[in-house]
């Protein structure tokens, strides 16, 4: 135990989740996302996953209204969220109510006493008071009146109580910040910019974070417990930030639009949760190119982004379920003109408005299939924040190089979560310049690249190319309106060509952990990528003999997937949904794969698929 | 934009026509409408390579086959965002949006509401035949009460819209009317809207030659037209009739418009109200006129030009940047947030 404030001995750790929550108006997500500064800057590595209530103003003190962020980081590489919490900070009794569940049996939690009033242990909906009645017997309890410290702390700046006690979250920050032997800097220096203009606001701010820091630097933690390190994680060198899924896809977007060399993308959206951000993230970035437009409805948002690249710009538009549902239809013209268009779908629980801001996996068969008549298209997934980056680019260049429609699938957990990016180095970007025809000689809509089997993208202004395009037949050789069953055999065949050609034109299968062939293959999609991962880890340390692919090319599958799943005894595929991929795999393969499915709004835990796999 | 060589000017109505069939059934109105949209373009110097037509679904929405311009045939009702996207990617395009009462009305009502009120640039026709021609003759919402067609056998109970009523409603700042049988008056309409900045929004009242032939001979039958039809230009009396002897005033005291005959009860010519294209107040009243009690009114009945939404959203994009060497992406991804190093 500590015997002196200045050198506390500190235990070791190789990672640790910790869990801010409380009531919508404490800032949680305000203090993880500091949280979260400070340990990238530390050095380790880390996954992020804030938790919001879907009510805009929840009332206060209520479990729907409960606000959580949630961090994991380490010394090693960390990949999911976490599994199970190790420190818990709960900023009032629902805070509690709601996250106790998730805490390990002999973690810690952090309660201010000031907020466990009899109201307010009520309005949670405790009718015993758990911080007296036992029920936290399992835990390290540290009851800390977070309310008075703070409020005492921020006496000397002035401020009335309302705004002092908007302060209680710097000083839980503070607090953390210490356990973990975090730097402040970076926060003062942030606390300093955000309220620029108000020194009051700042020296409150600032006051809280350093009576949360000091009261752990003093002994009166000593009773309760001691400070903790983290190492630096193994990390390749470069220069980081840390970034979302939404962020991600909005920048590689821009440099999709850049190496494709074309002048402007017109981005049109209409708003839906988790959607929206990324229309917010690029309604602010015109000076790149890129013009915003907040159509009507969905319906507007895809016809726009269509007719934009009719007319020769880069059409994106991007949505959650229910606007997907009513893309459905303009999907198919863009399929029938052989226009590119870049969809991107932030998934969420369904059907219908299901549960917004939870993320689910079950929009897979629709971006697939979920089209009137043969309607093939291209679908990419994103596995991680990072990993939406280079997805977005390559939409954009599926898109543009085969004439044709791509769907992007992120989730509701990639719209939010974050975690540390080694930027990438711009210059060596891929390049896919396109290439708008220009010579009217031997021209008509429908003429195909002998080898991608695109038409060409041909724009108004082009003198010589004045041409009619439309959701009618039209005749393989002439371009026009053709009723001919012989041509539609054809047509349909050609645009089912070219979407399978693009297997060639796209990298092979590869393993993401473990062998090309053993005893069982984990095959995942999207996000569930950390989860897999770990588990496999897990399961290859015990001896199983597994396997993790993971895939990005969802239509089409990679050349070499049916014969690599093929080589594997046992094909395992776990999913938020009720089984999508492993109906295409086993349809496409006659493979006998397996479904591992949930279908809670909530990521899968590593320990779930663990025990999947053995 | 590269140059061409061709004088565009010196191109005939004929010069804008596709080599395809035009595929309408023999007498109907849509053949007329085609014939002005040829001559308003050739009349006005159309650029075919600038120019592009863009049509939802339904007879109407053939057009843009027979045209020799650059054209899109897209889906039912939609033709409208189509078009906003096609001005937002590229503000130089003259793009016309051909439209039918179903498509524009109905299926595409909610498209038709928003880009009117954005006032994107764009000439907007609606060809209003009341009835649903390409599906075989249902009634349509700017049909009567009382059509009788395959869906509604007793006669329809419900009540139209007025094509012109919703385009004011909207915030339209064109809008004018014609009919497919008044070849100049057409041609010239078009040709106003085609001047205009701003969502133009034309309804031509189109004969059905095969489900709902006449519907509108009640005023464009030929004997009786001076006196069912109202023909209105800015800066003129509101005056109609084959010896140009009535005309519009208010009543005195109401927010209503009776038709008076000159020297009648003393009635001259300074009493008629004097047709003012600014007035929306007018356009509201001027709209709503019906036979068997009123003309029906044609021409320009509003226009009110106001900085068109691609223009204003270019603009604002330009001061953000846009268009000007744009900053390189390294930029971007630096964050204020930090960014932190490892060696
Ligand atoms: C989504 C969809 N629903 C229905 C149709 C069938 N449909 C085609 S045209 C049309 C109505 C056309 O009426 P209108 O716009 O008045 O054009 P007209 O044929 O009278 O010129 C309908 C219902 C369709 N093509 N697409
Ligand atoms: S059905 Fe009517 S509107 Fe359609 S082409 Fe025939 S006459 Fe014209
Ligand atoms: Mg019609």
């Amino acid at each position: 135990m500590a015997t002196t404030a200045t050198s506390p001995a500190r235990e070791s750790r190789d990672s640790v989740v910790i869990r801010f929550a409380g009531d919508s108006g404490d800032g949680m997500q305000v203090t993880g996302g500091r949280f979260t500064i400070e340990t990238a800057l530390a050095g380790n590595d880390l996954t992020t996953f804030p938790d919001y209530p879907a009510e805009i103003r929840a009332p206060a003190g209520t479990t729907y209204g409960v606000s959580a962020f949630q961090i994991h980081f380490g010394a090693v590489d960390v990949m999911t969220p976490g599994d199970q919490v190790d420190v818990l900070v709960a900023m009032n009794p629902a805070a509690l109510k709601v996250d106790l569940k998730d805490l390990r049996v002999g973690g810690t939690v952090v309660v201010d006493l000031g907020a466990f009033t009899e109201r307010n242990l009520a309005k949670a909906g405790f009718t015993t008071n758990p911080l007296d009645d036992g029920s936290l017997a399992p835990y390290q309890v540290l009851k800390l009146d977070v309310t008075k410290l703070t409020l005492d702390a921020v006496k000397p700046s002035g401020l009335q109580s309302r705004e002092a006690h908007r302060c209680r979250n710097m000083w839980a920050l503070g607090l953390m910040l210490w356990m973990y032997g975090r730097d402040r800097e970076a926060t003062v220096g942030w606390l300093k910019q955000k309220f620029a203009g108000r020194p009051e606001l700042v020296q409150a701010n600032v006051a809280a974070l350093n009576a949360g820091h000091a009261y752990g630097e003093t002994a009166e933690m000593s009773e309760y417990g001691v400070g903790y390190t983290v190492r630096r994680a193994p990390v390749a060198p470069g220069v980081y930030r840390t970034v979302s899924g939404t962020e991600a896809i909005a920048w590689g977007l821009l440099a999709g639009l850049r190496a494709a060399g074309l002048e402007r993308m017109i981005f049109a959206g209409y708003p839906i949760t988790p959607a929206s951000v990324l229309l917010h993230t690029l309604a602010g970035l015109a000076r790149y190119g890129v013009i915003t437009f907040q159509a009507e409805d969905e319906i507007s948002a895809i016809g726009a982004a269509v007719g934009a690249a009719y007319a020769g710009a880069l059409g994106v538009t991007s949505t959650s379920g229910p606007g997907m549902a009513l893309k459905t239809e303009m999907l198919g013209l863009a399929i029938a003109t052989e226009l590119p268009l870049v969809v991107v779908d932030s998934q969420r629980a369904g059907p219908s408005t299901g549960m917004p801001t939870k993320a689910e996996q079950s929009d897979l068969l629709q971006a697939v299939h979920g089209r009137n008549a043969d309607a093939p298209l291209v679908v990419l997934a994103a596995a991680t924040a990072t990993d939406c980056f280079d997805v977005a680019i390559e939409a954009v260049r599926l898109a543009t190089k085969y004439m044709t429609p791509v769907i992007l699938l992120s989730d509701a957990f990639l719209a939010h979560a974050a975690e540390p990016w080694r930027m990438p180095d711009l210059d060596r970007l891929p390049r896919f310049p396109v290439r708008f025809r220009t010579e009217p000689a031997g021209f008509h809509p429908f003429l195909r690249d002998a080898e991608t089997l695109a038409r060409p993208w041909a724009r108004p202004g082009t003198p010589g190319l004045e041409h009619r395009i439309g959701g009618l037949e039209k005749d393989y050789d002439t371009g026009h309106i053709s009723y001919d069953p012989e041509n539609h055999a054809r047509m349909t065949r050609a645009r089912a060509e070219k979407i399978a050609g693009i297997a060639n034109d796209i990298p092979p299968q590869s393993v993401a952990l473990g062998a090309d062939h053993g005893a069982v293959a984990v095959v995942g999609w999207g996000s569930t990528y950390g989860a897999i991962h770990q588990a496999v880890r897990r399961a290859r340390q015990d001896g199983v003999d597994a396997s993790h692919i993971h895939l990005r090319y969802l239509s089409p599958f990679p050349r070499n997937l049916g014969e690599l799943l093929k080589r594997f005894d046992r094909v395992l595929v776990p999913e938020l949904n009720t089984g999508q991929l492993v109906q295409l795999l086993r349809a496409t393969y006659l493979v006998p794969a397996e479904g591992l499915n949930k279908v809670q709004g909530k990521p899968f835990k590593v320990s779930e698929i663990a025990e999947a796999i053995r | 934009m590269t140059v061409t060589t061709i004088t565009d000017a010196e191109l005939q109505p004929k010069d804008y026509a596709s080599d395809q069939e035009v595929r309408w059934c023999p007498g109907c109105g849509d053949y007329a409408i085609l014939k002005a949209v040829h001559k308003a373009m050739a009349e006005v110097g159309a650029r075919r390579e600038r120019t592009v037509v863009v049509s939802g679904i339904g007879c109407a929405a053939r057009f843009p086959y027979y045209m020799s311009t650059y054209g899109f045939h897209t889906i039912h009702g939609r033709a409208p965002a189509i078009a906003t996207g096609i001005k937002l990617a590229n503000p130089e395009l003259d793009v016309w949006v051909m439209t039918g009462d179903g498509d524009g009305l109905s299926i595409g009502g909610n498209h038709m509401l928003h880009v009117l009120r954005r006032n994107v640039d764009l000439q907007i026709v609606l060809f209003n035949n009341e009835i649903y021609g390409l599906t075989k003759g249902q009634y349509s919402p700017t049909s009567r009460r009382g059509t009788k067609s395959p869906s509604t056998p007793g006669g329809s109970v419900d009540y139209p819209v007025s094509a012109c009523a919703f385009a004011l409603g909207a915030g339209a700042r064109f809008v004018a009317r014609s009919v497919d049988t008044l070849q100049g008056h057409l041609v010239g309409v078009l040709q106003r809207a085609h001047a205009h900045r701003g969502a133009s929004f034309v309804e031509v009242f189109q004969n059905c030659v095969v489900f709902n032939d006449g519907a509108f001979d009640n005023f464009t039958a030929k004997d009786g037209a001076a006196d069912t039809q109202l023909h209105v230009e800015h800066g003129k009396p509101l005056i109609f009739g084959a010896r140009r002897d009535r005309g519009l005033r208010l009543k005195p005291g109401k927010l209503e418009i009776e038709v008076v005959t000159l020297s009648e009860g003393g009635v001259t010519p300074a009493d008629l109200l004097v047709h003012d294209q600014t007035n929306r107040g007018l356009a509201h009243l001027l709209v709503a006129l019906e036979p068997p009690g009123f003309p029906v009114a044609l021409g320009v009945i509003y226009c009110n030009p106001a900085p068109s939404f691609e223009a204003l959203v270019h603009a604002q994009a330009g001061a953000a940047g846009t268009g000007r060497q744009p900053p390189d992406l390294a930029e971007l991804l630096m964050t204020k947030e930090g960014t932190w190093t490892v060696r």
